[in-house]
Formats: C-alpha cells, sequence, structure tokens
C-alpha cells in the first residue's frame, strides 16, 4: 500500500525525524492560510499524489510571496499531473503539502527495502541526493553504500557511522545523520513498511539534517496489524476496477488491451497475458480469482471485466486443481445472466470436474467459444477480439 | 530415489484441524501412500484428540518423538505462521513446507535468519508443496494430473505447475518429483537448491524450471546450471507482458527499480545454454525436443 508524502513525513516525524514544517491543504485557501502561519519568506508549494516525479511535471512550485502561494496552489490542485511514472493518463492532483523553504546545502539520498537474494531489509545511501536512484544504480553502482540489516540486532550506532561517514557527512552532522537512520529503520521495521525512501535528504546552511522528500509503502500482508496506516489509504489514488477488485478478494491489474482475462493462480494468468500478446493480441486486465473462489466471487470478476468499456472478447483460462471447474462454470452462467455479454467470450476448463464445467457452460445456451489447450484459447481469443473491433469501427476506404 | 520426499517421509501436518488443513490432509492421506505417510497433527489446544484417526499432539516436538515424522506441512493463518516455522526448525525436523500465502515479509525476514545454519530446509511459503508422483503428495496439488516418471520440475507457481505437468503428461513424460518453492519475496529453497537436488538425483533425467518476473531466482539457478549441471534444463519465464512496479498475484512477482523483469531473465537463461519455451503452451514439447 503507497500513502502521499505528507502522510510519510508525519510517520517519520513521529519515529524522531527531523522534516520542515508544514501542513496538507486540500483547497486554495488553506494554503494561503497554511503559507501564513508557517510564516519567513519562501514556501514550497508541493502536489501530493502517490507518483514520484511529481517536480519533472510541474506539481513542486517555489513560492516567494503569498500571492505566489495562492497562483501556484490554484493552479496545481485540480491539475492532471502527469509524471514518468503516472502513465500518460496522469493523475488529478486533489491534496497539497505547504511546507517552509529551508536553505539546501547538499543534497543525499536514503532508501530502505528488502534484499530478496540476502533475505534481508537494504539501507542504501549516497551523496547523489535528488536523482534519479535508479540511473546512479545502473551508472554508478560504487556511489551507492549499502547495508544489510541484521534483523535480531537492527542498525546497529557502528553500522550508521559508518555509512554516514561513508557518504560524505563529517564533523557534528555525523552524529545525528547517523541517529537519523537509525530511527529511520526502526520506522521501517515497526511500521511493516516494504518501501522508505528519503530523496532528497538534505543538509541546511546551519549544518542540520532534514526529510525534504519522503515515501513510504507498506506491506499489504502486515497491514493487518496497523489498522492507523491502513486507514490512510487513498482510493482517488488508485483505480476503480482495482478498488472493486479488493472488495472481493479478487487481484485484479487494469491493462490497456481489449481481451479481459479470468484465470485461476497469478504465474497461469501472466501466462495466459503472455500467450494472448504472443499471437497477436493484447491483454486488458490481469486477474487472478484465487484458489477458493465462490461463484459469487466468479461473478463479481465477470461482471468486473465486463465493465471496462475497451472489452472485445473474453478469455477464460481455469485449470482446476482445488478449484473445481464447475464452479467457474456456474459463476460464468450467473454472470452472463445478471450483465448483457456483448463481446465473444472463450473458454479454456481443464483439470477437476473441467467434463461438468463444459456441460454446465454448453447446457446454458450461451454463444461461448470452447478451447483445448491455452494456445488455442488464445488464437481464437484474439480471432474474436480481432473481428469484434471490426464489426465496431466500420472500415474507412482509403 | 527423487528429492526430499518419497513413500518412506513420515509428515505431521500444522494447522491440521482448520478448514484448509482438514481438507488438504484428506487429499493427501487419499493419495498413494498417503495413509502411511501422514502420520500427525499439531494444534496446541487440541492435544491428545484426533483428526480421522491422525494423532494430534500440542507441539512439534512431541510430534515428532511420538510418531517418528521428521516432515511438516504448514497450514496455520498468516499471523501464526512464521512461529510455527520457527517451531518446526526449533524441533530440528528435516523438511518445513508451508503452504500459507500472506505472512508479512518482516516474519518471514526472521524465520529465514533462524533457518540458516540449521538442518531444517524450508520450502514456501505461499506454495502449491511438493509431490513424488504415485509415492505421496505434501501440499494442494491435484494429484491425479500426476505420474511417475523422470521430469524434475521447479516452480515459484501453483496452477501454472500443474498446466506444466499436463503438458508433460500429454508428451508421454512423467515426473520424479515437482516443488513449488513459492510466490513470496522471501522465502525458503530457491531454483537454484532445488536444482542442485536434481542435479544428484538418478531418478530425474532432465528438469523444467518454471519462473516468473521479480528478484533474482531464476538467473541465479540458471549461472549455476551452465558450469555444473549434468542434465538438460528448460526454462520458462511468466510476466512478459506484465507491466513493472505491479504486484501480479504473487507478492514476489513484481518488477521493481526495472529490474526482474521476464526479458532479462530470459536473456540470462539462454545466455547460460538453458533451452527455453518462449510460448506457455509448450513446455512439454520443449522439454521432450530436450531429452534428445
Amino acid at each position: 500500500m503507497k500513502i502521499h508524502e505528507y502522510q510519510a513525513k508525519h510517520i517519520l516525524h513521529q519515529f524522531g525525524i527531523p522534516i520542515p514544517r508544514g501542513h496538507p491543504c486540500f483547497s486554495v485557501d488553506e494554503a494561503v492560510a497554511a503559507a501564513e502561519k508557517l510564516g519567513g519568506s519562501t514556501w514550497v508549494v508541493k502536489a501530493q499524489i502517490h507518483a514520484g516525479g511529481r517536480g519533472k511535471g510541474g506539481g513542486v512550485k517555489i513560492a516567494r510571496s503569498l500571492d505566489e502561494v495562492k497562483q501556484f496552489a490554484g493552479k496545481i490542485l485540480g491539475m492532471t499531473l502527469i509524471t514518468p511514472q503516472t502513465g500518460p493518463q496522469g493523475q488529478v492532483v486533489r491534496r497539497l503539502l505547504i511546507e517552509q523553504g529551508l536553505d539546501i546545502r547538499k543534497e543525499f539520498y536514503i532508501g530502505l527495502v528488502v534484499d530478496r537474494g540476502r533475505r534481508r531489509v537494504c539501507l542504501m545511501a549516497s551523496a547523489e541526493g535528488g536523482m534519479d536512484i535508479e540511473q546512479v544504480a545502473a551508472d554508478h553502482p560504487e556511489k551507492i553504500h549499502k547495508v544489510y540489516i541484521d534483523p535480531e540486532a537492527g542498525l546497529t550506532a557502528a553500522e550508521a557511522e559508518d555509512v554516514t561517514n561513508r557518504i560524505g557527512f563529517s564533523g557534528t552532522a555525523v552524529a545525528e545523520t547517523a541517529a537519523l537512520l537509525q530511527n529511520l529503520y526502526r520506522a521501517y521495521d515497526s511500521t511493516d513498511a516494504s518501501l522508505v525512501e528519503i530523496n532528497p535528504l538534505i543538509l541546511t546552511g546551519e549544518n542540520r539534517v532534514a526529510a525534504l522528500d519522503a515515501k513510504m509503502n507498506f506491506d499489504d500482508n502486515a497491514l493487518f496489524r496497523h489498522s492507523d496506516i491502513a486507514d490512510l489509504r487513498d482510493l482517488d489514488e488508485e483505480d476503480a476496477a482495482e478498488i472493486e477488485a479488493s472488495r472481493y478478494d479478487l487481484s485484479y491489474i487494469s491493462l490497456d488491451g481489449n481481451i479481459g482475462c479470468l484465470v485461476n493462480g497469478a504465474g497461469l494468468a501472466m501466462a495466459t497475458m503472455d500467450i494472448i500478446k504472443l499471437y497477436g493480441g493484447n491483454p486488458a486486465n490481469f486477474l487472478d480469482v484465487g484458489g477458493g473462489a465462490t461463484t459469487e466471487k466468479v461473478t463479481e470478476a465477470f461482471k468486473l471485466m465486463l465493465r471496462n468499456p475497451r472489452l472485445q472478447a473474453i478469455l477464460i483460462n481455469i485449470f482446476g486443481g482445488i478449484m473445481r471447474c464447475d464452479v467457474i462454470a456456474e459463476g460464468v452462467v450467473a454472470a452472463a445472466r445478471e450483465v448483457r455479454l456483448h463481446v465473444p467470450l472463450v473458454v479454456r476448463l481443464e483439470g477437476t470436474n473441467a467434463d461438468i464445467g463444459k456441460k454446465i457452460l454448453t447446457e446454458s445456451g450461451l454463444a461461448i467459444i470452447s478451447a483445448g489447450n491455452m494456445a488455442d484459447a488464445a488464437e481464437k481469443a484474439v480471432t474474436a477480439a480481432a473481428s469484434a473491433a471490426a464489426a465496431a469501427i466500420p472500415a474507412t476506404g482509403s | 530415489m527423487s528429492i526430499l520426499i518419497d513413500r518412506n517421509t513420515r509428515v505431521m501436518t500444522q494447522g491440521i484441524t482448520g478448514k484448509t488443513g482438514q481438507f488438504h490432509t484428506r487429499m493427501c492421506r487419499d493419495y498413494a501412500y498417503g495413509k502411511e505417510c501422514f502420520v500427525a497433527g499439531v494444534n496446541p489446544k487440541k492435544g491428545g484428540e484426533d483428526f480421522e484417526g491422525i494423532p494430534i499432539f500440542a507441539t512439534v516436538k512431541e510430534a515428532k518423538q511420538a510418531t517418528g515424522a521428521t516432515v511438516s506441512v504448514i497450514y496455520v493463518p498468516p499471523p501464526f505462521a512464521a512461529a510455527a516455522i520457527d517451531e518446526a526448525v526449533d524441533a530440528e525436523l528435516d523438511l518445513v513446507i508451508c503452504i500459507t500465502e500472506g505472512i508479512p515479509v518482516r516474519d518471514m525476514i526472521s524465520t529465514c535468519q533462524r533457518v540458516e545454519g540449521r538442518k531444517t530446509r524450508l520450502v514456501g511459503p505461499n506454495c502449491p508443496g511438493i509431490i513424488t508422483p504415485d509415492e505421496i503428495k505434501i501440499g494442494i496439488m491435484p494429484g491425479y494430473i500426476h505420474r511417475k516418471g523422470r521430469v524434475g520440475v521447479v516452480s515459484r507457481s501453483g496452477t501454472l505447475t500443474y498446466e506444466a505437468v499436463a503438458q508433460l503428461m500429454e508428451q508421454g513424460l512423467g515426473q520424479s518429483t515437482c516443488i513449488g518453492t513459492g510466490g513470496d519475496p522471501v522465502n525458503g529453497l530457491r531454483h537454484l537448491d532445488v536444482m542442485q537436488l536434481f542435479n544428484e538425483d538418478d531418478e530425474t533425467d532432465a528438469v523444467l524450471m518454471v519462473g516468473e518476473i521479480g528478484g533474482t531466482d531464476e538467473e541465479d539457478c540458471a549461472r549455476w546450471v551452465k558450469g555444473n549441471m549434468r542434465k538438460p534444463v528448460v526454462g520458462y519465464i511468466a510476466g512478459l507482458t506484465a507491466p513493472p512496479g505491479r504486484r501480479m498475484g504473487h507478492a514476489g512477482a513484481v518488477i521493481s527499480g526495472g529490474r526482474g523483469t521476464a526479458q532479462e531473465k530470459l536473456a540470462v537463461l539462454e545466455e547460460c545454454g538453458i533451452k527455453v519455451a518462449r510460448n506457455p503452451a509448450e513446455m512439454g514439447k520443449v522439454l521432450k525436443s530436450a531429452l534428445g
């Protein structure tokens, strides 16, 4: 789960990490009031969306007067911000963060993430702050200093101090930064985070450190023990179909193709998307109905796909193990009765009770294209989608 | 032989009294030599009772002492599953297979640290389990699709592995052992560990490695295969069309920071001389051709 920058900073502040003074705002008036309250002569107006790269898209502005605060807040609030991480459709800005401007002397990068190979949390620190860290990792891996943290001991004072020295801190800032790193790991560990990034961590003109930006993601599987963090979920930042899917415990991801896929199991669902592409089509979604799907769950999954305006065919690929094919078939029939089925439906059933499932589908009277194996199913779905597309858009002769 | 498990393996089920544990214990008991193999259950509050004739013990240690079981399969719910693995490790079992999906990563990091340097091998979590066809199945895969044979299968997935097995069967190829390492980012045995076991197994002639996006398990395994493997290996990687940064169902199936893409993995596999099936409908066919 992702949260906004201002929420991440609030959490980090609770763990003793210095952050700029600031206030989240939902309107231009609130933004101006916040700037007045902060005082000073420089403010930063920051768009709050979950995607990174906001500055590049015009979502971060430095204001040197209250008028400018008003002007920038008005411009950013409600804008569709397009960044390298939002995709071409962008994301509407509904929240702002107004912060005091700080005197930046130097910028650093700090990140915490799981290193799968070593089965440990990895602290990454670099003097190349404010940059795209993936680019730094690719071009100059030697500029990223890593500590693989022992889960029993945590990040030790010695480790924290060593890495602080290695990224170029000196003098009184060393102790302060080392303490910050230890606090950051405590924040990561005790909130079950999956990612914490401070980019940049800054050294100010007064030789103090502060988290100028902050990003926190959390392990969905651990949210059951962090209801306070689960409450920070912002549904405006998520895809409507994916929110609906999560209500039924379905794993769904919207894609930009036209062939809907309903599959049991994540690996098989990915393979189904891949084979559609291989045969010249484009998947409209990833959808894993899971191992213990009920008829109701399958019905909802089916309805979800049918809501997609781009949809031109559906491919159902089920390998029945624990999940029985007759349950899938019943769900498909129930869904088709509830929602008008306006696209061709290709079904491939294999495994437990496949024959019963096929019989249910045949006897339902639904126009179903039955497929013998994955390749056959993909080929038929791609052909069906192509003819549906051709029928929908009359060819304009040249 | 086969790897890790055979008809002589004695198994206890942790979480035997839950709905999932009951269902799959029945299915496993009814498969091949299951009646002799599944000898104990564990539930801290139900020691002394039994599940359809299988005695239940309060602790793993007691179950091991009383029945000689050296392998455990875990269906305990996610908040308690890592502690269940810890208990099995502390009781010095040979093998722990954790089926549970949804264990927090932080719990698994601590648990994996505990496993390190101990005698216990961990498979999973979030995996379908292990089957040595016509002898024993420990896990949730449908037993009837498998037959005894000489192809080893290692995969991070569930149903995609069943698909692979069905394709092998279509080619007339049975399996020595099929093992699902699981879809989580932090887990026990990986492709490489399993590949080493298959290399040493007299009854395995070739290995089908089914991978997916995320992490570097497949690449690590491929690099080892290049210099060490004495048997043909065929690989398939799911997720060529997966968008970056999105978790594709499995917690571990995610392209992060531009790493762990299917393209990258396929390239490494091919560099290392592994025959690759690009079409998921052709895993069986390619394996058959690799056997020559």
